[in-house]
């Protein structure tokens, strides 16, 4: 166990400097920064000056290496355009991202559980196929063609929800949320339904399949045969065993949404570390898009790893296949 | 007469496949709609009432113009963009980015990741393991991430967003061809070419591979639909294809900003043809999956 603990660690750890080196060296040669950042028509010295306070003057080995004893520090670096913390512009922004990502995930296990379990229970009848078919293309439609249809037809057409922004926030210990105030839920609403639309679908997927897998065991045909009504039935057993599943996956599709709330957010315009992303690959601002992705491919590395030794407590095949 | 010696015939492989695939109307559908949308990307610029990337065909004071209304020279069916070109036009010049990415990429990652899956299931041991731990490895990030990553390394352009759609896509085919291939392996015609000692190479490409290329197919199929759509998403967000070439996710991102001021034409009419594009091929195949599919054939 400690020996597959340590081999999948040191993995991590290779991956994670593979990743870093991508992520730096690429994200160097997008473009001169200082064209952006200094004034056109400031000469040589100033120049030179701001590309040597920037550290942009140095070898990309040596700004590399200073890049990663920083990192390792918890300092990324200063955003060149807001000229704060890389790191806590994107502490500032998580919040709203967060939010966003729980509330899709929420969405998925109310809509997508019941939905798959009717579709599970009538088959063959029309609003099962509907179901499924819809589930189809929750699949194949992109996140963010969706999205525009949403606000075509609930904020331009029918004027019921807003498209944009996040609405009035209400701090709760010391950090804002949209979810408390009338305001901020309208504003939320749309986002987290399309955000959650690719996991409903992935959801009524797995409701479906467990339900016509459970509707088989003896347990069910023990509780109809005590007598129990339909609504008990589907409502706690088969409902409850098919939940174990479901939230397994959820769990380790949370770092997914987080990614893909990317588009979401450039969609609805909501200011959560998606959109902070794609601003600053706009604005080439280099130390908040490096920051964003180490976060992010740190937090993936993270939840590969626990969920690998998890599995590997939980069926010991797993390490010993790995041994050999 | 002749009607009785094709019945006596040996119905051929080939015949077989069109007529189980016919057998699906809407499979049928899906594939005429696909080619008349691959008809109409390649011969763009012959069937568009204009070309709307020449300046001088473009009448600026058309700008955003509803759709079915007449400008100086012709009717805009689907409307105008804010520069005064026809949407018509320009959806079918965006599908012609759109699908020639989506079927760039998707033949670049056939290959690279076929060759890698066959390798690795040939020779097996290290070599494998290292391929497909690699293969693993990528599949357990997102391919939005991976895309983001390298589209934010590499910057923008037509040839970055292939490489990063490939680098999306390889494992998917090295993933499938391994598995296939590690059955096909095991087979006598296998050893039969190993005991005429024709090279590894003759071997794999020539022996083995054609036998691994169905479920390939499929998983083609559908990964050019997803290439379109990922590419037309990163697009969208504005780290895609640059203005010059536009796709449809392109087209879309302009009509965007005058959604909200009740022109929806501009990035609805583009978002249609996508839609289509991507459901088009889906349906083609789903039903290529079922035929193709070894355990379903009698």
């Amino acid at each position: 166990m400690l020996a597959f603990t340590i081999r999948r660690l040191s993995q991590s750890v290779v991956v994670l400097f593979v990743m870093s080196v991508i992520v730096f060296a690429g994200v160097f040669a997008i473009g001169n920064p200082v064209d952006i950042l200094i004034n056109p028509e400031a000469d040589i010295a100033e120049q030179e000056e701001t590309m040597r306070r920037l550290g942009l003057d140095k070898p990309i080995w040596v700004q590399y290496g200073a890049f990663m004893s920083n990192a390792l520090q918890g300092d990324l670096g200063n955003s060149f355009v807001h000229n704060v913390p890389a790191l806590e512009i994107i502490a500032t922004r998580l919040p709203a991202t967060l939010e966003l990502a729980f509330l899709a995930v929420g969405f998925a296990i109310i809509l997508g559980v019941p939905l798959g379990m009717v579709a599970g229970l009538k088959e063959d009848s029309w609003i099962g196929k509907t179901i499924m078919t819809g589930s189809i293309l929750g699949f194949s439609l992109p996140t963010f063609w969706v999205g525009l249809i949403f606000i075509m037809l609930f904020s331009v057409s029918l004027g019921w929800l807003p498209a944009s922004g996040r609405g009035e926030t209400v701090d709760v210990l010391g950090v804002p949320v949209s979810f408390l105030t009338w305001d901020g839920l309208s504003h939320l609403l749309l986002p987290a339904l399309n955000l959650a639309l690719f996991k409903i679908s992935l959801v009524i997927r797995l409701a479906r399949s467990g339900t016509k897998e459970v509707l088989l065991q003896d347990y069910i045909k023990f509780a109809r045969a005590k007598g129990l009504s339909n609504y008990r039935i589907i409502g706690v057993h088969v409902l409850k065993n098919i939940l174990i599943p479901v939230i397994t996956v959820l769990g380790l599709e949370l770092g997914n949404v987080i990614a893909f709330a990317v588009v979401t957010e450039t969609v609805f315009a909501w200011p959560g570390i998606g959109k902070l992303l794609i601003d600053s690959i706009a604005n080439l601002d280099r130390p908040v898009v490096v920051a964003y992705l180490l976060m992010t491919v740190t937090m993936f590395i993270l939840i590969n790893f626990v969920v690998d030794i998890l599995y590997s407590i939980l069926d010991p095949r797993v390490r010993l296949g790995g041994a050999n | 007469m002749t009607t009785v010696t094709v019945q006596g015939k040996e119905v051929s492989p080939l015949r077989r496949f069109i007529s189980n695939f016919a057998e699906r109307k809407l499979a049928v559908v899906g594939l005429v709609v696909f080619v008349l949308l691959i008809l109409a990307a390649v011969f763009a610029p012959w069937i568009t009432p204009q070309n709307p990337y020449d300046l001088t065909q473009i009448d600026f004071m058309d700008g955003r113009l509803a759709p079915g209304s007449s400008g100086a020279t012709l009717t805009y069916w689907l409307g105008t963009d804010d520069q005064g070109r026809d949407l018509l036009s320009g959806i079918f010049y965006g599908l012609r980015t759109s699908l020639s990415v989506g079927a760039i990429s998707t033949i670049i990652a056939l290959f690279f990741g076929g060759s890698l899956g066959l390798i690795g299931a040939y020779f097996g041991g290290r070599i494998d393991t290292i391929i497909m731990r690699i293969a693993d490895l990528q599949l357990s990030f997102p391919g939005i991430l991976i895309a983001l990553i390298l589209v934010s390394a590499l910057g923008q352009g037509v040839d970055k967003i292939i490489i990063a759609l490939v680098a999306v896509q390889w494992a998917y085919y090295a993933r499938t061809i391994r598995s296939t291939a590690l059955v096909e392996r095991r087979k006598e015609y296998m050893e039969a070419a190993t005991c005429l000692a024709i090279s590894h190479k003759r071997i794999m490409f020539k022996h083995l591979m054609p036998n691994c290329i169905p479920p390939l197919i499929v998983v083609g199929t559908v990964q050019v639909a997803h290439a379109i759509s990922l590419e037309a998403t990163l697009s969208f967000l504005g780290i895609g294809v640059p203005i010059t070439e536009p796709s449809l996710g392109l087209l879309i991102k302009n009509g965007f900003d005058y959604m909200l001021s009740g022109d929806y034409w501009v990035s609805f009419y583009p978002g249609v043809a996508l839609l289509i594009t991507i459901v088009s091929i889906n349906l083609v195949g789903d039903q290529l999956r079922d035929v193709l599919n070894p355990r379903l054939q009698k």
